[in-house]
């Protein structure tokens, strides 16, 4: 056992953690990033068609500005944005992208040498700024390079297991290094969680094997609710049966949809915007089509055909794509087209934080001290109840910095209690019980399961009868994980199946929260399609849903306004 | 149609040391099509033996977590088709750790020293000149397009591991770090290629350790030349 003290400690080294440990380091010295996979692999790297900013630097987009950025970001986000949030997020993404380009991420030009910026859904200009079709790892690396000029610490392979907490003031993390299988007490002055998206609970989803979510688990039993959940971004365009991402920048380039009679089908749905419609739009239209057999040889998948476009084009601006649809579907895109069918993408809940990324204690409470929260594990909401392509990336740089930045000042203060290895007792509990209690399903068994529900009771049609029975089953993993799960490797080093098991957990704990949600949103909204509830009802659901477990473990739900008027964010 | 898998062992809590493990997988033919070493190495710790130990995570080439030597080659195990690799009358697949690097189990590698590597030829702008705070550096497309194929590098590691100067000299940076090198320092906006050269001239662990073995353009799964970064790199330190 050992005890690892910092000032500030970083749950994650994705774009939104590696962007807010540069800005703390502007304050303190001493910033740890803490992360179960090494820096690099994190998901930020496999986000590919761009980052949003109104920077009006070239003849196509002279007229943009970031009001504009801001009103399309609201109604792609179906008026659940709070607006506070989505104004710094649309007004202070022209600074944060020519920081992005100082620290030398290698953005696509024009002939000038200026940004180059392409169409994307729901952008009524040409915002997106992008490095080929490579953007998320172009952003990545480079924030990795400014974290090593800077001397940030790197904690890789540590599973953040839970929160060193006194009431709701936080004073470090239990994390479990995979390589020795030992227990390690982090010890810090603050925390910002920004451990990344849910998507490994459904089964065919862009997400990454790491992205298990487990921020929100690790919120969860602290009894920090999670907000807005119901809203699960399906991407219209996954590789089929891989769900490798096929970027929206395919659509933004110029690429068409088709159905099995080799229609434009979307011009049935969205005859202005056609394939660019927000991505919630898309992904409805597209369903529809399958369910009402115009899928492929009327099976579940569409087509996507860039062979219209010039070779120069797609060799230039979409390479990533040519060489994903060659080595995972054996299609050349340029001879033709792409299958592809809707996958989850993105979660736009979250762990509720005010804009300088500070932790909300549930309904009537303080925030929580020294608890910061930044990237797609948060909901700040700048998405509302659907996000529109490339703000992804601009929200994780942009609430990034601001939680570090907020969190370092905090973190000068420095430690308040300093909690003892005590502090550990539980999660040594946890792990000797989960290897030795003698169950027998195999947690990949029992994840499978999990995977099957919630993408057949909770994926983007949505009804009561499925979501009750959807909920039912998922509590009954939860059970079933608890007494019966069977874990074959009983070693101490290295043993990713303990680790998978200690992920499973956290999207057990989750993937409740996103069904009971979807449940009670009695509407359809962005994202949350509700064939029961066909209308989206202002009247009553212009609100933000939350959810957290009382302490006997019971998931309790209330309300609260979107934040409409609010300026206070002029700090 | 049974396929044989034959993966290294090795569990630091053992006295066993490292030895092959023979799985065999019941794949039949329309599957081959579809299936990568990585689905095959999942379903071998879903369905054999839940302590096999191996990384992964994206799935697609892009997070590079998954490098290891398959049938004699270092590669992505998620980009590897298993027809690609039992054609004809082959019917096994022989996986390793990717050579080089400490094992720590199974197939997964110690790879501190090769991030230490990187680290070392300050993979980041050196030096720059910042315009305004809210006004980009010019960078022409002909500028972008000279380190464009070298900003694709996923430090996989699957160069670094083939090449035979660093199996005998563990203080030579290595392909993967002078790619990263060049990448930096050959992009427009860095101050100072100057401030690499120490390093990248020095006899042990400098570029002059390249013998051109052509290992590492081989098992680079983004095709980056990587020799050719290391000539360039020479040339530049002898001064030309």
């Amino acid at each position: 056992m050992k005890t690892v003290d910092h000032q500030l400690l970083i749950v994650g080294g994705g774009a939104a953690g590696l962007r807010a440990a540069i800005e703390a380091q502007k304050k303190v010295d001493d910033v740890a990033v803490i992360s179960k996979v090494r820096t690099l692999r994190s998901h930020s790297v496999s986000a590919q068609g761009g980052i949003a900013a109104s920077l009006g630097n070239t003849e196509a987009n002279r007229e943009d500005n970031w009001e504009k950025h801001f009103r399309d970001t609201v109604a792609g986000g179906a008026d659940l944005v709070d607006r506070d949030a989505g104004k710094i997020l649309a007004k202070e993404a022209t600074g944060n992208v020519i920081e992005l380009e100082h620290m030398g991420v290698p953005f696509s030009r024009t002939e000038e040498g200026k940004l180059d910026q392409r169409p994307f859904g729901g952008h009524s200009q040409p915002r997106a700024l992008y490095a080929a079709d490579r953007t998320g790892h172009a952003i990545v690396y480079a924030l990795y390079g400014e974290n090593l000029k800077r001397g940030t610490r790197f904690y890789d392979e540590y599973f953040v297991l839970d929160l060193v907490k006194r009431g709701s003031a936080v004073s470090g993390l239990v994390g479990y290094e995979i390589e020795t299988g030992e227990l390690v007490l982090f010890r810090g002055g603050a925390v910002i969680l920004a451990t990344g998206g849910p998507g490994q609970a459904y089964e065919l989803t862009s997400s990454g094997r790491a992205s298990t979510g487990d921020g929100l688990g690790i919120a969860l039993r602290s009894g920090i609710p999670l907000e807005d959940m119901e809203f699960i971004q399906f991407h219209p365009t996954g590789l089929k049966d891989r769900g490798i991402l096929i970027s929206e920048a395919a659509r933004g380039e110029g690429g068409y949809l088709r159905n099995d009679r080799g229609e434009r089908f979307m011009d049935k749905y969205e005859p202005e915007k056609m394939e660019l419609a927000s991505r919630d739009r898309v992904v409805r239209a597209m369903q529809r089509e399958i369910n009402e057999g115009r899928g492929i040889e009327g099976r579940d998948y569409l087509q996507l055909d860039l062979r219209h476009l010039p070779r120069r084009k797609i060799e230039r601006k979409l390479p990533t794509i040519k060489e994903l649809t060659a080595d995972f579907a054996k299609v050349d895109p340029e001879e033709e087209p792409i299958p592809v069918q809707p996958m989850a993408h993105y979660s736009m809940g979250g762990i509720p934080t005010d804009t300088r990324g500070r932790v909300q204690g549930k309904r009537g409470e303080e925030a929580w001290e020294n608890l910061y929260a930044a990237g797609e594990v948060a909901c700040v909401s700048v998405h509302g109840a659907n996000r529109l392509g490339t703000n992804s990336l601009l929200e994780a740089v942009t609430f990034g910095k601001r939680a570090g930045r907020y969190a370092a000042e905090r973190a000068e203060k420095g430690p308040g209690t300093r909690a003892t290895e005590s502090a550990l007792e539980g999660s040594r509990n946890l792990l000797e019980s989960l290897l030795n209690h003698g169950g027998s399903i195999r947690g990949s068994e029992l994840r499978a399961r999990l995977k099957n529900i919630m993408s057949e009771k909770c994926g983007v049609f949505r009804s009561r009868e499925g979501l009750e029975e959807g909920l039912a089953r998922v509590r009954e993993l939860r059970e079933d994980y608890h007494e019966n799960l069977f874990i074959e490797d009983k070693g101490e080093k290295f043993n990713t199946e303990l680790r998978n098991a200690l992920e499973l957990r956290n999207t057990l704990d989750y993937s409740e929260v996103i069904i009971k949600a979807a449940l009670e949103r009695e509407e359809s909204r962005g994202a949350h399609s509700r064939t029961d509830f066909p209308e989206r009802r202002d009247d009553t659901w212009l609100v933000h849903s939350f959810q957290y477990r009382d302490a006997a473990g019971k998931l309790e739900s209330y309300r609260e306004s979107v934040r409409i008027d609010d300026e206070s964010y002029l700090d | 149609m049974k396929k044989i898998f034959e993966v290294n062992r090795y569990n630091p809590e053992s006295e066993r040391g490292s030895y092959y493990q023979e799985f065999s997988l019941a794949i039949d033919h329309d599957e081959l099509d579809d299936l990568t070493v990585l689905d095959s190495l999942i379903r071998l710790k879903e369905e054999k033996d839940g302590s096999l130990a191996f990384r992964h995570s994206c799935g697609h080439g892009s997070c590079g977590s998954c490098a290891l030597l398959i049938n004699g080659e270092n590669r992505l195990a998620c980009k590897t088709h298993l027809a690609d690799l039992l054609t004809g009358e082959k019917e096994r697949v022989k996986i390793s750790p990717l050579p080089g690097f400490p094992v720590v189990k199974d197939l997964v590698v110690n790879l501190e020293s090769f991030f230490a590597h990187d680290e070392e030829v300050r993979p980041y702008l050196i030096g720059r000149s910042e315009p305004g705070p809210r006004e980009e550096n010019l960078q022409t497309p002909e500028e972008l397009e000279l380190i464009q194929e070298f900003t694709e590098c996923i430090m996989c590691g699957a160069c670094t591991a083939s090449c035979p100067t660093y199996w005998d000299n563990k203080k030579y940076l290595g392909p993967a770090a002078f790619v990263r090198a060049f990448r930096w320092s050959e992009d427009s906006r860095d101050g100072g290629p100057g401030d690499r050269t120490e390093v990248l001239d020095d006899r042990r662990a400098g570029v002059w350790g390249c013998n051109k073995v052509f290992n590492c353009n081989d098992a680079c799964p983004k095709d980056i030349d990587t020799v050719g970064a290391i000539e360039k790199l020479k040339r530049k330190a002898l001064g030309f």
